[in-house]
């Protein structure tokens, strides 16, 4: 147990909603207009928390489990993640598996969810989620296996923390470069997924949780802003190169890495146009292609 | 500074997989010319000890001939034939991808093999070298438009650049002036040959080459 560690906990509890915020008002900048306030995600939450849910007739109790499984997995791999040099409160060798499978097993619980209401738009939405999701995963594993191998640990917080060898490796760019794939296309950012276009054809993962309310849409939208900050902080982590022995230093270059990553997001959304759903495959193969030549020039 | 040329080579790695992956001629043509300010800062980097007018001269020359002046002639070429993408490459993007994987196992296999000049330079620079020439050859072979062929006829040139500066450190004069003034005028051929394959057949598909009888 790594008690520094439990202030990534809390600094991911607290501003999880506020990256959501970074993105938009850089959003909006590009657009010239104002933007929505910097706390709207959080009186979002706090709306839908005080409300109540309404279920439909046709479902089971997956259903109801769905939101609040995911928010439990995302809440369990906050756990392992570092911020910055600042490991995670808890870490083993492997947690890095681990963690690639709590957030599968999130996906997998907003997936059923969706699929236990019946309707043919969510299931599309489901479709597509697990379609990408399958080519996501080997390039973020792989890129993974890069980085543990040039690291020699299986620890995500050892990966990134002061044995890191990351900025000492020359193929690192092409794992971040995965990395920032990956991160794209989990959380439904923009050549993936576009996340102003409520109701429309293309989307991903708002299609899947249509039919949740209240206090259940509540938890689908706090868990997709800690997944958010989660794979942020992995990539935030392996790219940051200050290791100090302070950990408020850690956690402070920790938290800026977090809102450049933000205004990076932003900038992406506001230049890039939604990809075509079919380009969507190659992108993401591409992504894996790079992990894969990272783990072959790591291997020499 | 060998990390730094290290980094510079990922780089360049990074460009190569984009060339098999993407379809824009456009931006295909941008990255070429990223490839060739690539290598003149490579070039700079690997000859930081001895550093002199002939190196600087050599980075020049490739900065300036690869990175502005080819793309501005290719641009004009695909400007004038008005084609913006190569559609339907005779391999796709998928399994161009997958054979960039390849590629890039047998040229760090091979670069592991083949002497390396001793000095600034990093051991990925062989296989970064070996992975270009591939990317070059299989632009050549896989892709139907005349254009993205004469990209990879640059993005070999490329390679064997990276190649000289991998076994010898330097390359003498002449022979790269040599080589700077075949590329020029293959551009400049192409360039031409591709106008004169659209104004003659409407398209610059060379594949229905083969469908004329002498």
């Amino acid at each position: 147990m790594n008690l520094p560690g439990l202030y990534n906990v809390l600094v991911a509890l607290l501003f999880c909603p506020l990256l959501l915020s970074i993105i938009n008002r850089t959003k909006a900048f590009f657009a010239g207009r104002a933007g929505q306030p910097w706390l709207q995600p959080y009186r979002d939450i706090g709306k839908l928390l005080r409300k109540g849910a309404v279920y439909s007739r046709t479902t089971s109790w997956v259903f109801r489990a769905g939101p609040m499984v995911g928010l439990a997995a995302a809440l369990a791999a906050l756990v392992l993640v570092p911020l910055g040099a600042n490991g995670a409160p808890l870490s083993f060798s492997g947690d890095l598996i681990l963690f690639a499978y709590l957030l599968g097993l999130m996906r997998f619980f907003t997936v059923i969810a969706a699929l236990d209401t019946g309707s043919a738009f969510e299931g599309m939405g489901a479709s597509r989620e697990v379609f990408f999701s399958a080519l996501a995963e080997p390039a973020f594993l792989l890129g993974l296996t890069a980085l543990a191998h040039a690291a020699g640990t299986f620890s995500l917080s050892e990966l990134t923390g002061a044995g890191s060898r990351v900025w000492a490796r020359p193929e690192s760019v092409l794992v971040i470069a995965a990395f920032f794939v990956t991160f794209l296309c989990e959380n439904a950012r923009i050549p993936f997924d576009d996340p102003n276009t409520h109701l429309e054809l293309t989307m991903i993962h708002e299609v899947m949780v249509l039919d949740h309310g209240g206090v259940d849409f509540a938890y689908v939208l706090y868990g997709a802003a800690l997944k958010l900050w989660l794979l942020g902080a992995v990539l935030v982590s392996v790219v940051l190169p200050v290791r100090s022995e302070l950990s408020w230093v850690n956690i402070g270059s920790g938290l800026l890495g977090m809102a450049l990553l933000g205004v990076l997001v932003g900038i992406v959304e506001s230049t890039m146009a939604r990809s075509r759903l079919l380009r969507v495959p190659y992108l993401l193969v591409g992504a894996s292609v790079l992990s894969v030549l990272a783990v072959i020039l790591g291997l020499r | 500074m060998p990390l730094l040329t290290g980094f510079l080579i990922v780089v360049l790695l990074l460009t190569d997989i984009a060339l098999l992956g993407l379809r824009s001629l456009q931006v295909g043509i941008r990255l070429v010319a990223l490839q060739g300010i690539l290598l003149g800062a490579v070039t700079v980097l690997v000859n930081l000890d001895s550093f002199n007018l002939h190196v600087l001269v050599l980075a020049l020359a490739s900065v300036g001939l690869k990175g502005f002046v080819f793309p501005v002639l290719l641009s004009r070429a695909i400007r004038d034939v008005g084609v913006r993408q190569e559609n339907e490459p005779f391999l796709g993007i998928g399994t161009s991808l997958l054979f960039g994987i390849g590629m890039m196992g047998v040229a760090s296999w091979l670069g592991d093999r083949i002497p390396i000049f001793t000095g600034e330079s990093p051991p990925i620079l062989m296989s970064g070298a070996l992975m270009t020439l591939f990317t070059g050859l299989f632009l050549i072979v896989a892709r139907h438009k005349a254009l993205t062929q004469a990209l990879g006829y640059l993005v070999f040139e490329n390679g064997i650049y990276t190649l000289a500066i991998a076994v010898t450190g330097q390359i003498p004069e002449l022979v790269e002036v040599g080589l700077l003034l075949d590329a020029f005028v293959a551009v400049y051929v192409m360039g031409i040959a591709i106008l004169q394959i659209n104004r003659a057949f409407e398209h610059m598909d060379v594949d229905q080459f083969n469908t004329l009888k002498g």
